[in-house]
């Protein structure tokens, strides 16, 4: 039965009013525990009370008033699906389908690795930015974004950024969401390159999983057209064929040795197959391992939502560490702004606005669905945020700072770095160190920078203690690196294809045969040069004696939260332009507290006098230690000392790019708005309501 | 009795399984040739090769998007 967004928010019951008032009790009641307990471990059941009651109460009435009083969603008005229903792109599909299939879309390694690293700071920052930050921010965005794009027949934010605000904005959007690819592939590659750096069991479990996905796809195409379960069950049994025969290789003495690479041989390899996957046909690589990855990453969801809820496990990570400051070894920078940058999945993120209004529009069926899809998705990325960062902290700081600080903080033997850690106030001895290695089957987790192995550890942690421990640990720790490299290598090898449409789409307006995507030669040329873009980053961060996820996650996590900004651009001006002015703070408030938070981080990032902070200050110190011929520890060469400042000054150049795109897009959407305000007639593009075409049965 | 039941859990098998490919996005050819069907009579629909190989040219040959 067609219905409308409800008029009156207010719960309709006085037994509904009670119940409402009970989750936002209980809310409170556990927020105020987490933040206000010291000393004794809490236990993580307090976190998931305090994350879901808020969840419920922001779904059940925030998401309720920007759906009848911004949009007034109205299932009469028949959405693009049903109008422009080809049975292809434009398919009718239910809002559970549609929910499935936009979250399993917006998910990725972003919330499974940000949230670790930020447990730098304790697990109080990190929940209360997750949690606030979605309801108020994240899910807002996805939600107005995924409205304005059905509204306007699926278009792109791309599109309405140009046609809304102003061609300036387009263009200045298109451009910065080129380098925010760049910066994306790399800083994920590198946290590929870091899981699987001398350990050849996660090498050769990743490595099969490339067979695997090419025997699917020939299968696929040849034997059994369109069987994608078929496929993927016969994938998923080889996946976990691949899991025993990295373990086989990992014991066998001499193949051990051919599989140990190194960081540099790994990222060399990673450009490679990120090119071939760029050229050859998708069906043989792309798209299977995209329905691959799929399954896992629900699975590795699933799985970690089930070993929390029956673990769960006591945080042993102070609620706030003494890193605060500024002084943490996983990444420079203090909570303001570094924290809310480095966990931006799970609490906003800008790509999502991508998705938003991507495939996902042209497959609602009705209006109000999309409450649930746009809102409701980013909530559960929220919570996975959530159960990312209770891993990180069920393990004990000691043992955290251990896998996550750089070799260039911690030395390189385990007793050094028990000394450091010890000087930071944590304990973890050389020993208890050696064997968590030698129980997760690697030769060392010790400057494992990038998250994943801190997250694998920490898996492998709750579902040992759940399902008994031993060789299963081993298991357990290979499963979940296998899990996360292989949905990260799907955001390479998409991305690189992506990244080379788009620079393609770029480059045409200088070279008009550059856009042509059915020559071989162009279509070599454009994705060699995009691989070569994110390649240069890669290699800088695998050869940086810091560790490269120190200076390449915060460039992505401003970037990212840059592109939030420009959609929140976006949404402002669309509900401006709707005559919805005075609910206008829904977008601003987040976008306000967006460009804060980047322009002070990038700001940060660009003059902070501290080297190990700002790009140009550790430029300037290399620059002395080059004048006075001495090499800084780590660095082997004056030419290797060179290309660190160089690289320096790239990284510097590309911070102050961002911040320069978002300063365009906000003024050029000011401009527009003021002028909507002032009188000027709205040009909105919403396609207009046709009462003739009705909706649903 | 017994082969009713068998249907029954067939059924709902087969009703997982296409909730679980309409997840994954991958595309509905069923409901494609109802709705060329209902729309278009005068066409003739895709085979069932050609529509999935279509779809699948479709799903990576424009820049779509990809996320983190």
């Amino acid at each position: 039965m067609p219905s409308l967004a409800p008029r009156s928010l207010a719960p309709r019951t006085p037994l509904a009013a009670l119940g409402w008032a009970l989750v936002a009790v209980s809310g409170a009641g556990a927020l105020a525990l987490v933040a206000l307990s010291r000393g004794e471990p809490v236990s993580a059941i307090w976190l998931l009370v305090a994350a879901l009651c808020i969840y419920a109460i922001g779904y059940r009435f925030y998401s309720a008033f920007i759906a009848a009083r911004i949009f007034a969603l109205d299932d009469r008005r028949a959405t693009p699906a049903v109008r422009l229903s080809d049975g292809r792109d434009f398919v009718p599909t239910n809002r559970w389908i549609v929910f499935g299939h936009h979250f399993a879309a917006i998910a990725g390694p972003g919330p499974l690795v940000g949230p670790t690293l930020a447990a730098q700071f304790g697990y109080l920052p990190g929940i209360l930015w997750i949690v606030v930050g979605v309801v108020l921010g994240g899910a807002v965005q996805d939600f107005v974004i995924l409205c304005a794009s059905m509204r306007r027949d699926g278009k792109s934010l791309g599109q309405m950024a140009k046609e809304e605000i102003g061609p300036i904005a387009g263009f200045t959007g298109m451009v910065a969401v080129l380098g925010i690819m760049i910066v994306l592939i790399a800083v994920l590659g590198l946290v590929v390159v870091n899981a699987l750096r001398s350990s050849p069991w996660g090498t050769v479990t990743i490595g099969l999983t490339i067979p695997i996905a090419m025997l699917m796809g020939l299968y696929m195409r040849w034997l059994r057209p369109g069987r994608v379960l078929e496929t993927s069950a016969i994938g998923l049994v080889l996946l976990m064929a691949s899991l025993f025969a990295g373990r086989w290789v990992a014991e066998h003495l001499s193949l051990a040795q051919l599989f140990t690479l190194d960081g540099r041989t790994l990222a060399v390899l990673i450009m490679v197959y990120s090119f071939a996957a760029s050229v050859l046909p998708v069906w043989l690589l792309l798209a299977p391992r995209d329905y691959l990855s799929a399954f896992v990453k629900i699975g590795v969801v699933v799985a970690l939502a089930i070993g929390i809820l029956v673990a769960l496990p006591p945080l042993q990570m102070p609620a706030l560490t003494r890193f605060t400051d500024g002084t943490g070894p996983v990444f420079a920078g203090k909570l303001f702004p570094f924290g809310f940058i480095t966990i931006a999945c799970g609490a906003i993120s800008g790509f999502h606005a991508l998705i938003a209004s991507g495939t996902t529009p042209k497959l609602v069926e009705r209006e109000t669905d999309a409450r649930l899809v746009g809102y409701g998705a980013m909530l559960v990325e929220s919570f996975v945020a959530v159960m990312a960062l209770i891993a990180a902290c069920a393990l004990t700081p000691g043992v955290y700072f251990a896998i996550n600080a750089p070799a260039g903080a911690l030395g390189t033997s385990a007793q050094s770095a028990a000394t450091t850690i010890a000087s930071w106030g944590f304990t973890v001895t050389p020993a208890e160190m050696i064997e968590l290695a030698r129980q997760v089957g690697e030769t060392s987790l010790l400057s494992r920078t990038g998250g994943a192995p801190s997250l694998a550890v920490g898996m492998a942690h709750i579902f040992s203690g759940m399902l008994g421990g031993g060789g299963a640990m081993a298991l357990w720790y290979h499963f979940a690196i296998m899990f996360e490299a292989l949905f990260i290598l799907t955001t390479l090898d998409a991305g690189t294809r992506v990244g080379r449409f788009m620079l393609q789409d770029i480059g045409r307006h200088l070279w008009p045969r550059f856009g042509s995507t059915s020559s071989g030669p162009i279509v070599v040329l454009s994705s060699a040069l995009f691989v070569a873009m994110w390649g240069w980053f890669l290699w800088q961060g695998v050869v940086d004696p810091l560790g490269g996820i120190n200076s390449l996650w915060p460039l992505f996590g401003i970037s990212n939260q840059l592109l939030a900004a420009v959609a929140l651009c976006v949404a402002t001006t669309v509900i401006v332009k709707m005559g919805k002015a005075r609910y206008a703070w829904t977008t601003l408030l987040p976008l306000a507290w967006l460009a804060i938070v980047t322009m002070t981080a990038g700001w940060h990032k660009l003059f902070s006098p501290l080297p190990k902070l700002g790009f140009l200050a550790h430029a300037r110190a290399l620059q002395a230690a080059s004048a006075a011929g001495t090499l800084p520890p780590g660095i082997h060469s004056s030419g290797e000392l060179a290309r660190l400042i160089a690289n320096d000054y790239l990284d510097a150049a590309v911070a102050a790019f961002f911040l320069v795109s978002v300063l365009v897009v906000i003024a050029d959407s000011a401009r527009e708005w003021r002028a909507v305000l002032g009188g000027k007639p709205a040009r909105s593009t919403e396609t207009p309501f046709d009462s003739r075409v009705v909706a649903g049965d | 009795m017994r082969p009713r039941r068998f249907r029954r859990i067939a059924d709902l098998l087969a009703r997982a399984g296409w909730v679980i490919r309409r997840v994954l996005g991958a595309p509905d050819y069923a409901a494609y040739v109802e709705h060329v069907h209902r729309v278009h009579p005068d066409r003739t629909p895709l085979t069932a090769d050609a529509f999935a190989r279509d779809a699948l040219a479709r799903r990576y040959d424009r820049p779509g998007s990809r996320c983190c």
